[in-house]
């Protein structure tokens, strides 16, 4: 029972996939500026990690291991296919925000990653927590992240089926308020990942690299 | 002409592949402790993408996009929108060709092929590739030269960055960085500044 909730706990601090493995940054800063693309984005990928570490766990052994790639590759690209045609059925705005970004999930280096590293000596359930877990650890810094920026930027916060909420009340702007402009704008997005790293780094320490 | 110069060094300064959308940042970040790998790897994905961009432009333009099968049945094709498909043909196309590339780099230039070694076969989970042909797909691009142009230009844009960050991290290894900044920290933080000095090219317009 322990090591199954290490798996789940596991990637969200110690072993996070963003801050630690350094793996799938790629699709994670571009949809940061707002709130709500985050988080469907986040929820995607969850869904997307798990449902694949699952198939490519049940299959693993009767994949031969030359072909492997393009057998990832490919249960990864029909998951997100799926993903996408959900997402354009039900929430388009969100679906256009998000544009290419949602096929990038299947060149995202998360997947690949926990399905060679993981899945593919695994069982399912093991797999599928695996999944869960490192999809949440991508989500937290995802939401930490399009939350500072969202916040400093325009002062807003976006939730899905809420809708814009007005954090910054209008009178600070009545002050002399200004939203930070550079916020929004995508260098930020990596300063805000560095300085996550920097203070995870500092609080534990043997994350710390050798120079 | 003009339109294709404009978007070449568009596609180089003001939308490049790293700065403005993270494309590769995988690979960005890994591979780029020193100069000569940085460049090995670079001119590879300038290869991959000037031979993949165009060929998933054709792929989109005469079998995937609406109506675009009309060369091959006629007026019945007018119907038929396979675009659903692209992610997963784009990334066949991409995965067969960088395949492709290798062997035929390995066949007549043998002294490239052992330069770049194992980052040929690296490119096909690059999110720069797929990257510049969903971009090319959702901008619409209307000729093959475009493209070509296109993937010619996200790739130098690409080799830039990867070189500029080569260097300053070549330089901040004999820095007195903070320990807890060390190594990736440090390496996040350079690539945001090197974004918002890119950012001064956002006004170009040729």
């Amino acid at each position: 029972m322990s090591k199954n909730s290490k798996l789940l706990t596991g990637p969200i601090n110690l072993n996070n996939p963003i801050t630690v493995q350094v793996l799938g940054i790629c699709s994670a800063l571009a949809v940061t500026v707002k709130l709500e693309p985050a988080i469907v984005m986040s929820i995607s990928v969850i869904a997307v990690l798990a449902l694949a570490n699952v198939i490519i766990s049940l299959l693993r052994n009767t994949i031969p291991s030359r072909i492997r790639i393009i057998v990832q590759l490919v249960v990864i690209a029909a998951l997100v296919i799926l993903v996408d045609q959900i997402l354009k059925a039900y929430s388009p705005d969100v679906s256009k925000q998000l544009s290419v970004f949602v096929g990038l999930i299947i060149t995202n280096c998360i997947l690949m990653g926990r399905l060679e590293a993981f899945a593919l000596g695994n069982k399912p359930w093991e797999s599928f927590l695996d999944g869960i877990g490192n999809g949440s650890g991508y989500a937290i810094i995802l939401i930490i992240v399009a939350t500072v920026r969202e916040l400093l930027g325009s002062g807003t916060l976006t939730l899905p089926a809420v809708g814009e909420i007005k954090v910054i009340p209008e009178s600070f702007y009545q002050f002399g308020y200004e939203n930070n402009g550079l916020m929004i704008l995508p260098p930020m997005a990596l300063i805000v990942v560095g300085i996550i790293i920097w203070v995870q780094r500092s609080k534990t320490r043997e994350l710390i690299e050798e120079n | 002409m003009q339109d294709l110069l404009n978007l070449f060094v568009r596609s180089i300064f003001v939308e490049n592949m790293v700065f403005a959308f993270f494309l590769g940042m995988c690979s960005y970040l890994a591979v780029s402790k020193t100069v000569n790998t940085a460049m090995g790897l670079g001119i590879a994905v300038i290869f991959v993408l000037l031979i993949t961009v165009p060929v998933d432009w054709a792929l989109n333009e005469y079998v995937l996009k609406k109506g675009a099968l009309e060369w091959l049945i006629g007026e019945k094709a007018a119907e038929i929108d396979l675009s659903f498909l692209s992610f997963i043909m784009f990334i066949a196309v991409i995965a067969s060709m960088v395949q492709l590339v290798e062997m035929i780099v390995e066949k007549f230039a043998p002294a490239l092929y052992s330069q770049l070694g194992i980052f040929l076969p690296l490119i096909a989970v690059n999110c720069a590739i797929l990257g510049a042909s969903l971009f090319m797909q959702e901008r619409e691009l209307t000729s093959f030269g475009e493209a070509t142009v296109y993937g010619l230009g996200s790739g130098i844009g690409w080799l830039i960055a990867i070189i500029g960050i080569a260097a300053i991290r070549e330089k901040i290894r004999y820095s007195a960085v903070p320990a807890p900044l060390r190594g990736i920290g440090i390496t996040f933080i350079a690539t945001g500044l090197m974004g918002i000095a890119f950012m001064t090219f956002m006004g170009i317009k040729l």
